[in-house]
């Protein structure tokens, strides 16, 4: 904050609290306290005259004591534009207890549960429902609340895996997520030709129908060439790469012509995310086995 | 009526010939001696006013199958009354609750007068109470007086000491009852003396009502009727000439005077009043009712039971003051039905029975769906269009419940996996759930339809959710 709203807001608000002291101040009555006058200030209404009495002590006591808290609160919170109190309170530090009052009444909790193995604990209702929530807050927005995905982001129901399905690896992803960027461009070495060409091959191993085999031959050339490192001899891809099994009929962007096409001729690039900071062991183990379950019911 | 009662006039003098002159506006105040009385008003107030009391203390403590009947329970948000359970979702009927017992209270207060003041409001109650014990304990009213005028003595301090302790007993009592109504009792009342209550709220709440009980029944008594209570306040708009009212029969009883027994008042030329005084001595807010009816009063007809001695005495007839009304007061007939009465009793038993009725059909269950916000829709693996859904499926019962949900709205559309849940007693359950249709079944971009909840060991128990379906725009032929 800068100084001049530092000055102005403190100017306003004690300003204002030493204002109100001065209008109690001067408005306050000499008379005795508790007595009343049968005076009237000579406004009348229907019959009803405004007395010209002091206010009554208590409630004039009452207000002073507003004032003396005012500045009192001051003191201690901030309220005078960039002085931070004497406690030092803000918001942030408020959440921050909170937080760690959360962890305490938690932290129990999930070390009961990091402890149980992730197969024992895929079989566990309860903890399956702190996992499903887990999963609804953190990682629903790509794969959606079921977890069947989408285009570009896996299905993770269908025990089809791309770095495998093993609880280990499980965890791996989610902890320290994964670049999965290998899949480049291919256009510029193979041509647009050998980019059909492929695309043909690939979708008769995973086979489809109405492929032009002419074509898939050809392709079946280039990918011995170039596409095995990866996606291996076989087309099976690997869980070390991170390279999609081509023959199994399911597409993390699409198995159509056309999609086949743009992913070899430009490439994909997805990434999952690292948790690791985010989430914490013990969550992450959870997690994990909740996505275990998922494909394993 | 030729004879008004005299009214001291309290205007203010003409600002003219008043010079400044003070007076005191606030007056201390005046110490009430109530007379214990006994008569055929005061008995049944008493069966009323213990019987509530009853209630209150030995509710809390019925337990049926383990549940408290009547148990708020706010850490969990639910409240049990009576074996039902309402949830947050239900406020909307306790307000209605709490408009039906408005209507309730007009309707009695026109019919009856302030009947509710006299004879169930828990001020009235619980001073009833402590005026018991103080009668016990201190004596009656004259020794009550003595003894506040004599000088302190052992006997006094044992006394005023004794007096408190009681009144500070009923008032512990009190309190812990009411956080019993919040706090499981039979886990409360052990916890307590063992000082091991989790919440320390529950202490400051039952400090808090100890002691507002302990100054409100022993200290302020008449004074909440008077100043604080605003029912009091607005009595005039709901009496008429036809409300019963206590009231004191002028044009028998003035003009007053004391005389000898045998003597006849009408020789002596003077009314049935004896200006004994005994009405103003068992008034428990302190009012003389013969300066007609004033609005501290709170119409529990001590000062009838009063009268009604003293006349009983005199062998004169009863009933000088009495439940009555402006109309018989004026010799007219008095009617129970009027315009008013109709309509307020209209209007409730409308309430009552739309009341009753939500009461009786409302279900145990509810389900919300909530479409996912990710994605519109997608192909899954068997080439089918899928939409995802979060469904908040509640289990307000009682009860473990298996709920089978269904989907209708469009052709070829069904739930991809599991759809049967068993939900545990009010479990609030978020279900993912994936609706597939096959391509060729979508007319349209989106279709509306609907998600069903249905109870397998109750028919009865079912309830929709609207939602939509999304998919590609169909192909055209």
């Amino acid at each position: 904050m800068t100084s001049f709203w530092t000055g102005w807001i403190s100017f306003i608000v004690l300003g204002s609290i030493f204002g109100c002291a001065w209008l109690l101040w001067v408005t306050r009555k000499s008379q005795k306290f508790d007595t009343e006058t049968e005076q009237t200030m000579g406004h009348s209404f229907d019959g009803i005259e405004e007395y010209d009495n002091p206010l009554p002590r208590w409630w004039l006591v009452l207000f002073m004591g507003t004032i003396v808290f005012g500045l009192g609160y001051l003191v201690f919170y901030p309220g005078l534009g960039s002085y931070k109190g004497v406690f030092g309170w803000t918001s942030a530090n408020q959440w921050e207890a909170e937080v760690k009052k959360a962890e305490e009444t938690y932290a129990p909790i999930f070390a009961k549960l990091a402890a149980t193995p992730i197969e024992e604990l895929a079989k566990d209702e309860n903890a399956m429902k702190i996992g499903q929530r887990l999963f609804a807050n953190n990682c629903a927005v790509c794969h959606g609340s079921t977890a069947h995905g989408a285009t570009g982001f896996p299905n993770l129901t269908d025990n089809d895996w791309l770095y495998g399905g093993s609880p280990e690896k499980i965890k791996e992803t989610i902890t320290s997520g994964r670049n999965g960027s290998a899949m480049r461009a291919w256009k510029d070495e193979i041509g647009e030709e050998g980019v059909k060409q492929v695309a043909n091959y690939v979708r008769l191993l995973s086979g489809q129908e109405g492929v032009d085999e002419a074509m898939a031959a050809k392709g079946a050339d280039i990918f011995a060439a170039n596409c095995v490192v990866c996606h291996g001899q076989d087309g099976k891809g690997s869980h070390d790469m991170g390279a999609p099994n081509l023959t199994d009929g399911i597409w993390l962007y699409g198995g159509t012509q056309n999609i086949v096409e743009a992913t070899i001729r430009n490439g994909r690039g997805g990434i999952m995310p690292s948790f690791k900071d985010q989430l914490g062991e013990e969550r992450i183990h959870l997690l994990a086995a909740y996505i275990y379950s998922l494909s394993h019911r | 009526m030729s004879t008004k009662i005299p009214v001291q006039n309290i205007d203010p003098q003409d600002a003219s010939t008043a010079k400044v002159k003070t007076v005191e506006l606030y007056e201390a105040r005046k110490k009430i001696y109530v007379k214990e009385i006994t008569g055929v008003f005061q008995k049944v107030r008493s069966f009323s006013l213990w019987f509530l009391m009853g209630m209150y203390f030995l509710f809390c403590w019925v337990s049926v199958d383990g549940q408290q009947l009547v148990l708020f329970d706010l850490p969990n948000r639910k409240f049990h009354i009576f074996g039902a359970t309402f949830w947050p979702q239900d406020f909307v009927l306790l307000s209605w609750l709490l408009i039906i017992c408005a209507f309730g209270l007009f309707f009695i207060t026109t019919l009856f007068g302030r009947v509710w003041c006299g004879y169930t409001c828990p001020q009235t109650v619980w001073t009833f109470i402590f005026m018991w014990l103080e009668e016990r304990i201190e004596g009656s009213r004259n020794q009550r007086m003595k003894l506040d005028q004599a000088s302190m003595n052992k006997q006094k301090a044992l006394k005023k000491a004794a007096k408190h302790a009681s009144w500070l007993f009923v008032a512990f009592a009190t309190g812990l009852t009411f956080v019993g109504y919040f706090y499981p009792i039979r886990e409360l009342v052990p916890d307590f003396f063992t000082f091991d209550i989790s919440s320390g709220w529950a202490y400051f709440w039952i400090a808090f009502f100890t002691l507002a009980t302990y100054i409100n029944a022993g200290w302020m008594r008449e004074q909440v009727c008077l100043y604080m209570c605003p029912y009091a306040r607005f009595q005039s708009v709901m009496f008429d000439k036809d409300t019963l009212v206590v009231s004191y029969d002028l044009n028998r009883g003035e003009p007053r005077g004391s005389r000898k027994r045998s003597a006849d008042p009408k020789e002596v030329g003077l009314g049935d009043c004896v200006d004994c005084g005994m009405c103003v001595q068992v008034c428990p807010t302190g009012i003389d009712i013969r300066d007609g009816l004033q609005y501290e009063c709170i119409g529990c007809a001590l000062c009838i039971d009063a009268c009604d001695s003293v006349m009983e005495k005199m062998e004169y007839p009863k009933g000088l003051i009495s439940y009555t009304t402006e109309q018989k007061l004026e010799g007219k007939d008095s009617k129970l039905l009027r315009p008013r009465t109709i309509g307020y009793g209209l209007a409730l038993v409308i309430m009552m029975s739309a009341f009753a009725f939500k009461l009786g059909t409302r279900l145990p269950v509810e389900l919300d769906v909530i479409r996912d916000r990710g994605a519109l829709f997608q192909t899954n693996a068997k080439g089918y269009i899928e939409n995802a859904y979060t469904l908040q499926l509640m289990n307000m019962s009682d009860q473990v419940r298996t709920f089978i949900i269904s989907v209708e709205g469009m052709d070829g559309i069904s739930i991809s996996g599991k759809s049967e849940f068993t939900l545990e007693p009010s479990e609030v359950r978020s279900i993912p759930m994936a609706i597939e249709a096959k391509p060729n079944a979508l007319t349209e971009r989106n279709h509306d339809i609907v998600f069903k909840a249905q109870a397998v060991d109750d028919a009865s128990v079912k309830i929709e959710s609207e939602s939509r379906f999304l998919g590609p725009a169909p192909v055209k032929f």
